[in-house]
This record gives structure tokens, C-alpha cells and sequence, in this order.
């Protein structure tokens, strides 16, 4: 207990840290069940694959910690760029692939759910065997920086030096946890607003509300499940970067773990609830760290479950509860 | 495609080929029992048991790489004798292991195994050997415990963690001088079983412990705790995945102490995954240094195109014991299973010699250290 105490602060920015990075990537979930009440367990692959987008950038361009600041942030950006890109790109491919026929036939629920868990095994051993790949196409020697260590943890060269900028107590807070919470809630404005303002943010509150009333009223559902799918993946993709400028390693199957993580952060904040997402994901976040200083990292899974639990017993709905379809303009 | 039985070609085709079998290096196989007339080495064949793929799979790679060289130097030096290798891919996961246990034991062919790799999945495996009477060889599994299960078809080709262990905590004490050290493990039979040692060991020199999860990638709390104990050495029982990413977020948050490792960290992912932030780990290993056997080592180099890497040499030593017996007519379970029980003679890694429990005698630990991003080797740790 003193020890919770005496580290508050450390504790709080970390957890809030990996919380934001659970929040972006629950978005994901919390758009696409809003919108076709289907959970898209696939969506962790949208994650892992901007993850590798990211890594890939760095690697091509070979630029190291010790360029100028400029040379950074252009490296970064052209990474945040390319990170949302394919996974905008890997989102669209799983709707196409994996859903769009199901949804058009009407299919149970439960099959797209399978469709959904195939093509997330599918998507993380392509990427795990993607030494093999390329060895097929011939191009091993050629894309050995990109292919190597297929199975193993894959180093982003952060181009930015984590340095600290001001102390909170004995904590020194750094420029990456600064910039890690605070694109999460600029991205978290930005996307509430595109749902609240815009014309296709009014299509995707009008097909989760009614698909049917909606479809009568002229919107086209198609469209609007593209561009859910589509606004997902982007979020996918700077939560890729984030993390990878907090933890430094992708893998294959990194989106497995992290998934579980903001599809439950999505639950604990109201699932369809665009601001519930963040919210639960902070709260998940720093439920975890308070857990493993309590009683043992052992425990962190443990602590955080169990608060799902509780959370979930009062409120059934989620911490905000109120459904996308049901957001006021 | 896990449960593939992999044969290479080469093997495959020499197998093809394989007329009769007489033997003309032992001299006395015909005296093999249980094959009734036909031939002794024909449809005979050692297995690697361990993790291919999967998040260690750099460690398995090494072992079946060693026990792959030497079947191969056997096959090619013994025309009229070919040995298959069967791989059984666990991917280092106690639950698959005991399927491909079964798997292997209703292969009549396969008569030795070397493996399995890691401690988790022999604890699973090791009672399928044992029922089967299919003698297995550890190039690498370390916890202490496996041996006390009275499976008399276990053999351990290296120390175990009561030897690796106090040889760790030795260097902490002797070498480092350190004050006050951090207790990390992995929950795993081989990780926990290894830092419980370590804490034995070094009693109230530890300043706190902690645990955390395989596949986990955010260490902020534990990192927190090792900041407020204020240790100048952590040791961390574990593999190389998350050894990589605890130690790259103790330098990211400025924690300077020095990371001491075991054997199941020996790998180069560990500084793919720890870049510049592994430099000075100090990693214990009941493992020669490779260099220290040069026809091993420009063996391994040529036939894998690198250099052998963690317990290639081990794996390399355990192959040849069941292939020796093969060659003196043991060609079933029950005659090479006496046959490693009883066998002495010099490997490569150290002069080997199985006691009652299935241990290896003759044990020393190397301390390793990560230098310009290269593991190299440091010193023998003596313990006392």
C-alpha cells in the first residue's frame, strides 16, 4: 500500500500511457459494434499490421535516434502515415473479404463471429511466416531487414530520443508519454466530432440506430459500413505508432493480447459508445497498475477483470452506456 | 501445419536407397534384439522434441540444428546405416506436448528423443516418455524438479537451475558486489523455478521480487518497483521475448541497474528486442562457449551457414549418445534405453555420464555478457 502510495504518479502517467493506447485501438470495436452489433475480433490484425507499416518506414528509411529533430518528426509522420494507411487498407480487406458477403446474406451473427476469428489467425501467420513468403516470391536477400526474425519481437528505431521534461514528485515525465496521451484525446475530439458533424458521421449514427430506416431514408448502408471499417483501422493505425513509440517491439502476435485489452476497455466504457472507448481504456489502464502495485504484476489481469466484473454488475450498459445510435447531434 | 513430421530430402533419399544393414563400424550388430531378421537400421529414427516455431523458437531451432548435424555426420559416415530425424514441433507449449508425445511413442521407428526442450512442456511430456519407455536426452530443460519424478527414460545433457542457479546468485554476490538486488520471473516452470533459487541464494540481499506474464509488453508497474527498491542488480527467470522488452523499459525509464539473465535468454533476440539497452546483461548458461570446440563449431558453420548458438553443442553431444548405441545394435526403446543409461564417454560439451536420477555429471556454468551487441562469453563461475 505505501509502496502505490509513494509511486502514485509513476503509476498514474504509465497506466494512463497504455490506457490511451487501449482506447484507440477499442475504437475499432466500439465503431463496428455500434454500427453492425458484431464483434470484430479481426480488428487486433488491423492493429499489428500498422504496427509493422510503422516498423517498416523506420527500417527504409534507416533513420536513427541521433538525426535532427526535424528529420524525427518527418520520419514519424511519414510512419503515422503509413501506419493508417494499411491499416485503413487491412480493415477495408477484412470487411471485403470476411464480412461483406455474410452481412449481405443475412447470416447469423455467430458465423460472421468465426469468419471473424479466421481471419484474424490468418492475418497473424501471414505476417508470422512472412520470411517464408517472401523466400517463395525469391526476395528473401532482398527483404531480409523487413522478414527477418519473422517469429521473433521486431525493433521500431524510434527516430525521437525519449528524454524527461518536468517532474511530478519523484516521476519524470517524458516527451513520449506527453505526446501518447495527448494525441489520444486530440484523435478521441477529432473522431467525436467527424461522428456528431459530418455527413457520414450522421450516415453511421443513422445505420446503427436502424439499418432499415436508415437504408429507406437513402443512406447507403454499404458505403457507411466501408467507411466504419475504414475510420477503425486509421485509429488502429496511430495506436500502432504510439505504442511502438512507448514499447518499442512488435510481433506477429502482439494484437492478440493488446486486442483482448480494448475490446474489454470498449465493454468497461459502453460498447457503440465512441467516448466510452477512451474512457474505459484509461480506466483499464490504470486498473492494471494499480493491481500489480497492490498485490503483484502476477495479479494485474486478475485486478482488472475483476473491476470489469464489478463495473459491469451496476452498470451493465458500460461506464457511459449510451449507445452510438443514440448520440444526439 | 504443426504436427508435420518433417524428413529432409537428403534423408528422405538416402532412406530410399537403404538396401540391407550390417554394420560395418560396431561389429556386432546382429546381436540387435526386438527387430526380429530384418535389417537393424533400416526404419530406425531418433526424434527432436521442441519449439520450432512459435515466440522461443530461436532456441529450439539451435537444438534441432545439433542434433541434425550430427545425424547427418553419422548417415554420411555410415552409408549402410541411415538414421531418419523426426521433428516434433511443440512450439515450447505444454499443451501440444503431450499430444505429440503420444504422437511420437506410436511411432515404432523413433527410438531416442532428444528433448524436450523446454522445462514446461517435459513436465507434461515426461510421464508419456517414461509409460512408453521412450528414452529422452535434455539438451536444455533445467528446472531441478524433473529429474526427481522417477521417469527412468529422463536424461539431463547440462546442469540444472540448482546448479545454474547458485552459480547465477554467486556472480551477483562475488563478481557484481551487489547490495541489494530485484527478483523478476516469468511464472513459467523453468523461469519461477530458477528465480526461487536465486532468491534462496541470496536471501537478504533481495529487495523485493516480482512476477509477470509471458507475452506480456507493458513492465511499467514491475519497473516502478525495481526504481523504489532501489537494486543495483535484477535478476529476471525467464525467456528472451520478455527479457528483451523488461530491460529496454528499465533503461527507457532510466534504471540502471545491471540485468542478470539465465541460459533461456541466450539468444540474439534478446538484443533484437533490447537493442542498445542489452548491452552489459550478464547471462549464465550451463553451456560451453561454442568457440571452445573448433570442429564443432566450423561443422555447424558450414552445414547452417552461423555460428552454433545456445546448446547446439549439447543437442549435438546427446544425438551422438543414441547414435552411438544405434550403431552397437541397440535398435529398439528398451536396448538404447540401457544403453544411455550406462553409457560413458567424452562429448564435446564435457565427459558424459548419466546417474540414477538421469543427471549429468561433470557441471560447469559460463557467465556470458552482451558487448557491442554481441553475446560473448565472460568466465567459468565457480561456486562454493
Amino acid at each position: 500500500m505505501t509502496f502505490l502510495l509513494n509511486n502514485f504518479v509513476e503509476l498514474t502517467v504509465t497506466g494512463l500511457v497504455l490506457g490511451a493506447v487501449y482506447g484507440l485501438v477499442a475504437l475499432g470495436y466500439t465503431l463496428v459494434y455500434g454500427v453492425l452489433q458484431l464483434i470484430n475480433f479481426a480488428h487486433s490484425e488491423v492493429w499489428m499490421f500498422g504496427s509493422f507499416a510503422a516498423v517498416w518506414v523506420t527500417v527504409a528509411i534507416g533513420a536513427g535516434p541521433d538525426s535532427g529533430i526535424a528529420v524525427a518528426i518527418g520520419v514519424l509522420l511519414l510512419a503515422l502515415l503509413a501506419a493508417m494507411v494499411v491499416s485503413g487498407a487491412v480493415a477495408l480487406l477484412i470487411e471485403r473479404v470476411a464480412y461483406r458477403r455474410l452481412i449481405r446474406l443475412d447470416a447469423p451473427k455467430l458465423v460472421t463471429l468465426i469468419s471473424a476469428i479466421g481471419a484474424s489467425f490468418a492475418l497473424a501467420e501471414i505476417m508470422g511466416l512472412r520470411d517464408r513468403l517472401a523466400e517463395a516470391l525469391g526476395l528473401r536477400d532482398e527483404l531480409n531487414s523487413y522478414v527477418r526474425s519473422a517469429r521473433d519481437n521486431t525493433r521500431f528505431l524510434n527516430p525521437l530520443e525519449t528524454h524527461g521534461v518536468f517532474n511530478i514528485g519523484r516521476y519524470t515525465v517524458s516527451n513520449v508519454d506527453i505526446i501518447i496521451i495527448v494525441s489520444a484525446l486530440v484523435m478521441m475530439v477529432a473522431l467525436d466530432q467527424f461522428i456528431r458533424r459530418t455527413h457520414t458521421g450522421r450516415g453511421i449514427r443513422a445505420v446503427a440506430q436502424d439499418s432499415e430506416a436508415a437504408a429507406l431514408m437513402g443512406v447507403n448502408r454499404n458505403r457507411i459500413i466501408r467507411a466504419t471499417f475504414l475510420v477503425g483501422g486509421v485509429m488502429a493505425g496511430a495506436a500502432a505508432l504510439l505504442y511502438l513509440m512507448r514499447f518499442g517491439v512488435t510481433r506477429w502476435n502482439a494484437g492478440f493480447l493488446l486486442g483482448v485489452k480494448a475490446f474489454t476497455a470498449a465493454v468497461l466504457g459502453g460498447i457503440g459508445n465512441v467516448r466510452g472507448a477512451l474512457l474505459g481504456g484509461f480506466v483499464l489502464g490504470l486498473a492494471e497498475n494499480y493491481g500489480s502495485a497492490l498485490v503483484g504484476s502476477e495479479w494485474r489481469d486478475v485486478v482488472a477483470f475483476l473491476l470489469l466484473v464489478v463495473i459491469l454488475l451496476f452498470r451493465p450498459s458500460g461506464l457511459l452506456g449510451e449507445s452510438l445510435g443514440r448520440a444526439r447531434a | 501445419m504443426r504436427f508435420t513430421v518433417k524428413t529432409s530430402a537428403g534423408l528422405l533419399a538416402a532412406a530410399l536407397a537403404l538396401t540391407a544393414c550390417g554394420g560395418t563400424k560396431g561389429g556386432d550388430n546382429d546381436t540387435a534384439s526386438g527387430n526380429g531378421g530384418s535389417g537393424s537400421c533400416e526404419n530406425v529414427a531418433i526424434g527432436y522434441f521442441g519449439a520450432l516455431t512459435g515466440p522461443a523458437a530461436n532456441l529450439g531451432i539451435n537444438i534441432r540444428n545439433g542434433v541434425k548435424l550430427a545425424v547427418d555426420k553419422h548417415n554420411k559416415d555410415n552409408a549402410d546405416c541411415k538414421v531418419d530425424l523426426k521433428e516434433y514441433d511443440s512450439a515450447g507449449d505444454p499443451n501440444q506436448a503431450t499430444g505429440l508425445a503420444t504422437q511420437a511413442i506410436g511411432d515404432d521407428s523413433v527410438i531416442g528423443v532428444v528433448g524436450p526442450a523446454f522445462s514446461g512442456e517435459s513436465e507434461t511430456a515426461g510421464p508419456i516418455f517414461a509409460e512408453g519407455g521412450l528414452p529422452t536426452i535434455t539438451a536444455s530443460a533445467t528446472n531441478p524438479t524433473l529429474a526427481d519424478n522417477g521417469w527412468d527414460t529422463f536424461h539431463r545433457i547440462l546442469g540444472n537451475d540448482a546448479s545454474q542457479g547458485p552459480a547465477a546468485a554467486s556472480y551477483i554476490q562475488d563478481v557484481l558486489k551487489s547490495k541489494k538486488v530485484f527478483v523478476v520471473d516469468d511464472a513459467s516452470a523453468y523461469g519461477k523455478g530458477l528465480a526461487d533459487i536465486v532468491n534462496k541464494t541470496l536471501g537478504d540481499t533481495v529487495g523485493g521480487t516480482d512476477t509477470i506474464q509471458t507475452g506480456q509488453t507493458d513492465f511499467s508497474a514491475t519497473v516502478t518497483k525495481i526504481r523504489d527498491s532501489g537494486a543495483d542488480a535484477v535478476f529476471f527467470g525467464g525467456y528472451y521475448a520478455e527479457a528483451g522488452l523488461l530491460v529496454e523499459q528499465m533503461r527507457g525509464a532510466g534504471v540502471d541497474a545491471t540485468f542478470v539473465v539465465a541460459d533461456g535468454v541466450k539468444d540474439p533476440g534478446f538484443i533484437e528486442a533490447a537493442g542498445d539497452a542489452a548491452e552489459g546483461t550478464i547471462i549464465t548458461c550451463p553451456c560451453l562457449p561454442p568457440e571452445e570446440s573448433q570442429d564443432f563449431f566450423k561443422a555447424f558453420q558450414a552445414a547452417f551457414d552461423s555460428a552454433p548458438a545456445t546448446y547446439s553443442a549439447e543437442a549435438y553431444d546427446a544425438a551422438n549418445v543414441f547414435l552411438q548405441g544405434i550403431d552397437k545394435g541397440n535398435t529398439d526403446r528398451e536396448s538404447l534405453l540401457k544403453w544411455v543409461n550406462s553409457y560413458e564417454g567424452d562429448g564435446i560439451t564435457k565427459k558424459i555420464k548419466f546417474d540414477d536420477k538421469g543427471e549429468v555429471e561433470n557441471i560447469s556454468v559460463w557467465a556470458y555478457k552482451v558487448e557491442n551487441g554481441k553475446i560473448v562469453a565472460d568466465q567459468e563461475i565457480k561456486t562454493n
